[in-house]
């Protein structure tokens, strides 16, 4: 797997500003089941949004990925690091991506997952474990494609589902594929 | 040889199932289909058995599950049933928002306006959120298109979203 190493190196720090921990909402909330809008990733707004789904991320237990709409704001922009989780093979570290899309996707596999936003059940959902996927970069908005597998291409296609006003039970495998979960980690 | 339906109902606890099946392997009774869960922390589970065993014994055989009150068993006879080929094709419908009454029969209805079955059914009451997650048969002729415009309609009335989609089976 070909690591593009500029997301690699790629920092909250870039960002410049501070992020604020922000509450993140639950389904059903509305804002979780309408497209996201796309936005200026140099944007001020925009630049701050990332800096807070990344201090949001850093504080929530077990947290390995957020989606603006799951903060309350309605853009295509979500964070990502699933670089200490256990199933994780290729990984590209801490980043957020804006207007991000699939342009590959392979290799479907079955796998359950949660989600913050509904934290009391999970949902087995096939995703593609070959990925490659293209966005933007917060406040240099240089466009980006990532190429990644397992953990990391699961993560960021509930990611983009989000933006796309999604939730993992619009993807579950069939009705025994909805699970109530008793703790959320 | 007779197919009984058995239903037990109740208070969670360790062993239930351990306890009737084991009862009902005493009958000589052969498990065939059967499926349990939890709903809202009560156990539910329906058996399909085959055998010899009469309806009187196999009630009798499982009374003292049920003794303390806290479980409800309940044994028929069923008639021999061959399961229907599929002649359609097949859909998971996701329906989530927030709850309210009429969900289910409102979408379910618009199902059954074309000709589709509801193979099997999950739904879960999670704080404010509810979710149906239904599979569904729908015949041949029926217009995929059509139904899901309806079903989009209806959910949107009850404020709530839905998402169907093909069942896709990957043959390996």
């Amino acid at each position: 797997m070909s690591i593009n190493e500029r997301v690699l190196s790629w920092t909250e720090a870039e960002l410049g500003v501070e992020g604020k921990v922000l509450d993140v909402v639950r389904a059903p909330a509305h804002v979780l089941s309408v497209p996201g809008k796309d936005v200026d990733p140099a944007a001020p707004e925009t630049v701050q949004l990332a800096a807070d789904l990344i201090a949001t991320m850093r504080v929530s237990p077990g947290c390995v990925g957020l989606a603006a709409d799951q903060v309350g704001v309605s853009a295509r922009v979500f964070c990502v690091d699933v670089s200490t989780h256990v199933k994780t093979r290729t990984h590209h570290g801490t980043y957020v991506l804006c207007n991000a899309e699939v342009v590959e996707a392979s290799r479907n596999e079955k796998a359950r997952e949660g989600c913050m936003s509904v934290p009391d059940l999970t949902g087995d959902v096939k995703r593609a474990s070959r990925l490659k996927v293209r966005g933007q970069l917060p406040v240099t908005g240089e466009t980006v494609e990532i190429v990644t597998d397992a953990f990391e291409a699961r993560c960021l296609q509930h990611e983009i589902d989000h933006t796309n006003g999604l939730l993992f039970i619009d993807r579950v495998a069939g009705a025994h594929a909805l699970h109530q979960r008793q703790t959320y980690l | 040889m007779t197919i009984h339906a058995i239903t037990v109902l109740g208070h969670d606890r360790p062993g239930i199932i351990a306890d009737t099946t084991a009862r009902l392997a005493g009958l000589g009774l052969n498990l065939e289909d059967s499926t349990m869960t939890r709903l809202r922390g009560h156990f539910a589970m329906t058996l399909l058995c085959a055998g010899e065993a009469t309806t009187e014994a196999i009630r009798a055989d499982l009374e003292p599950i049920a003794s303390d009150g806290t479980l409800t068993v309940t044994v028929y006879e069923l008639p021999e049933e061959q399961a229907p080929a599929v002649a359609g094709r097949l859909f998971v419908l996701s329906v989530h928002g927030g709850d309210r009454p009429g969900i289910v029969s409102t979408v379910t209805a618009e199902i059954a306006a074309v000709g589709g079955n509801i193979t099997d059914l999950t739904t879960r009451l999670s704080g404010e959120l509810y979710v149906v997650v239904a599979e569904l048969e729908l015949p041949a002729d029926a217009d995929v298109a059509v139904l899901e415009a309806s079903v989009k309609r209806v959910t949107q009335e009850l404020g709530v979203d839905a998402t169907l989609r093909p069942i896709e089976a990957d043959d390996l």
